[in-house]
């Protein structure tokens, strides 16, 4: 490996001099399959491993870019709460970790508010930072939640969490253990007002915050791979003494368990989640046929959409979408390398009708 | 009898008392026995009253501490257990069912740790796995068709670390009997009589009164996993335990708890029917309280109490 970096360095410094922070190591080994991966690829390939398909961790901002349209979205301002309610202190103050992980982070806890759309659909997200203590949630992340919640009930949008997170904050005793119930009251506000609860689950989902609001979505979304459980691997082992079976708390064990309704490919997050916000919002699209993928097709429904009254605008607005919406697809295109199994390229044309809510 | 080291003195105060006993009956040594019985006495409040959280911790788990089978011995009639998930198993770590405490039907369900080796190994030593869970919704949910209200009674190390466990869905459970908890539209009392573990304990404890008995604990995690994640070696359990704050003193000030139920002089374990008259004293006020209220403006105060949890006064 060093060889490689340090042969290769030099030349491409200037490929990489508008960024801020020049990563020390130019080349990533992937974690799953130890193939070498230059970082700017990886950077463009949403941090999944071109070799294996590995997800690996992303930043929450460029998270939450990922997900809303266009990667535009507004980020909502959560109340301050009581710092360090104990005055914690294990082998470090807890205020100390928590100045470190500011300073780190920029952030000022483990969570980030957005607001926007997804297909043209209102949708509010929390996302946790997991750069952040790990993601724990605790009293400021519950208020994240509960944050989101509020103003997804407002805006009659979606709310969507995307837990990255090892579950409570031990620094905050039993108002971290509190967290499980008033998040889940922020999500039944949601559920009350009849709005979409969709949660996302990213690598890692366990203890406090798997079992709380990250299980009880309408819908459950994980990225492959991830890891979703209860109780630690560590725990589990020592208490029954036996081998974990293989593929134990991944994404696909617990889709397989009946847990996970969907792993999606980090490039499919959009499109899946457009989809399914579509059909959940927009009810009664009778008035546009769904157009499949084949050309035939497409013709057919194109003309159907032309001649049908008062159909002009709404046949505008969806072609500037489908303009958007292959762009995107051609951007994802130039980022995978196996283009053979590229899931957007065989994905139906856009079906979020014009009309918005 | 299972011996706590801090007891030591009154424990070996009481043996001595026991011996004088036995050797006559005396005018002299009669006087002589009571002198000593109120130096016991003095001396079990006096240690009871200082209790670091580490003792705490102790005396929370102590294997003689009244269990919900003895509490359901002693406070409700007709107890009749219900079993089963209705999907898989019956989970002998969390039995319900209906019962009738006080003159009215409720239903009373809540985490049994056992009381010997074979109980013990029975009841999971408490750890319910997700069909307790599942069974603890339905059971709430029967409650609130029939208008009942619901007794909960936390006593748990924490939700069962297993294979199985995880594969049949855990967190979901956990998950899904907090949300049941948020959900019914009639009184619900939780309290905690030994250890309130963690999600396994929220679980049922998502109520609009949640009591605490006088040296129960409630806790995010144990202080020794505490301290072999944040101290990296569980040999920091004590200091854990303090940082931690799970007294139910600790949980009172904050405002996580309604209610700190007095024990016994030297501990529920040393008068297990006078502990359970204390909690179910208590139990009673909450529930005649509570039925007063509607329904939804029930359910609509147990909100907000969860919501405020750790807000800015
Ligand atoms: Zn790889």
């Amino acid at each position: 490996m060093n060889w490689l970096t340090n042969f290769i360095r030099p030349k491409i410094r200037s490929l990489v001099e508008h960024q801020k922070d020049v990563p020390e190591n130019l080349w990533t080994k992937c974690p799953a399959c130890e193939g070498m991966l230059f970082q700017r690829d990886l950077t463009e390939n949403l941090n999944v491993c071109s070799h294996c398909g590995h997800h690996m961790k992303i930043g929450v901002t460029d998270r939450l870019a990922l997900l809303f349209d266009g990667g535009r979205y507004e980020t909502l301002s959560v109340p301050k709460v009581p710092h360090d309610p104990l005055k914690f202190k294990d082998r470090k103050k807890y205020a100390d970790r928590l100045k470190e992980a500011r300073a780190k982070t920029g952030r000022e806890d483990a969570i980030i508010v957005g607001k926007g759309t997804i297909g043209g659909a209102p949708v509010v997200i929390a996302a946790f930072d997991f750069a952040f203590m790990g993601g724990s949630m605790g009293t400021a992340v519950g208020e994240g939640v509960v944050t989101a919640a509020e103003s997804a009930v407002k805006e009659g949008a979606a709310l969507i969490v995307v837990p990255a997170s090892g579950g409570a904050r031990m620094q905050e005793g039993a108002l971290s253990l509190m967290q499980m119930p008033r998040t889940i009251v922020a999500v039944e506000m949601v559920k009350a007002a009849r709005l979409p609860y969709i949660v996302l689950l990213t690598d890692p989902t366990t203890g406090g915050v798997s079992a709380s609001f990250a299980m009880i979505g309408d819908i459950h979304i994980a990225e492959p791979g991830c890891m979703i459980g209860f109780a630690g691997k560590r725990v589990i082992q020592e208490t029954i003494r036996e081998e974990l079976p293989e593929g134990f708390q991944t994404a696909e064990y617990c889709r397989d368990h009946g847990m996970i309704d969907i792993v999606a490919h980090r490039k499919q997050l959009h499109e899946t989640l457009a989809r399914i916000l579509g059909l959940l919002f927009d009810k009664k699209k009778t008035t546009e046929k769904v157009t499949p993928a084949s050309g035939a097709s497409v013709q057919n429904g194109r003309s159907k959409n032309g001649n049908g009254k008062g159909a002009s605008s709404a046949t505008k607005a969806r072609a500037q979408k489908n303009v958007r919406m292959k762009a995107r697809v051609r951007k994802a295109k130039m980022t995978i390398k196996s283009a053979a199994n590229d899931p957007a390229s065989a994905a139906p044309k856009p079906r979020k009708s014009s009309t918005k809510r | 009898m299972n011996k706590l080291d801090f007891e030591k003195p009154v424990l070996e105060l009481e043996a001595k008392i026991a011996e004088l006993r036995k050797i006559g009956n005396g005018v002299d040594i009669a006087g002589e026995i009571t002198r000593m019985e109120s130096k016991a006495d003095r001396l079990r409040k006096q240690i009871y009253s200082r209790l670091t959280p580490q003792q705490k911790v102790l005396v929370a788990r102590h294997a003689d501490r009244p269990r919900f089978c003895d509490y359901v011995q002693h406070m409700i009639e007709d107890f009749t257990p219900l079993a089963g998930d209705r999907n898989f198993a019956e989970d002998h770590a969390l039995p319900g069912g209906l019962g009738r405490f006080r003159g009215r039907s409720c239903v009373i369900l809540g985490q049994e740790k056992g009381s010997d080796t074979a109980s013990r190994v029975k009841h999971n030593f408490g750890m319910a796995r997700p069909e307790g869970y599942r069974k603890a919704q339905r059971l709430m949910r029967m409650a609130e068709h029939f208008s009942l209200p619901v007794v909960t009674l936390v006593d748990t190390a924490g939700a069962y670390p297993g294979v199985g466990a995880e594969e049949r869905g855990q967190a979901e459970a956990i998950a899904k009997s907090i949300e049941t908890c948020l959900q019914i539209k009639t009184p619900l009392v939780s309290v905690v009589i030994g250890e309130g573990g963690s999600g396994g304990a929220i679980a049922i404890a998502a109520a609009d009164r949640v009591f605490m008995l006088e040296h129960a604990i409630y806790s995010v995690i144990s202080p020794e996993g505490c301290a072999s994640i944040l101290w990296r070696s569980g040999a920091h359990a004590e200091e854990a335990a303090a940082a931690q704050k799970l007294t139910a003193q600790d949980l009172y000030a904050l405002g996580i708890i309604d209610r700190i139920i007095a024990e016994p002089s030297g501990g529920a374990h040393r008068d297990k029917k006078a502990t359970i008259k204390n909690v179910a004293t208590q139990i009673e006020r909450a529930l005649d309280e509570l039925s007063r209220q509607d329904g939804g403006a029930l359910l609509q105060k147990r909100h907000q109490k969860f919501l405020n949890m750790g807000r800015a006064a």
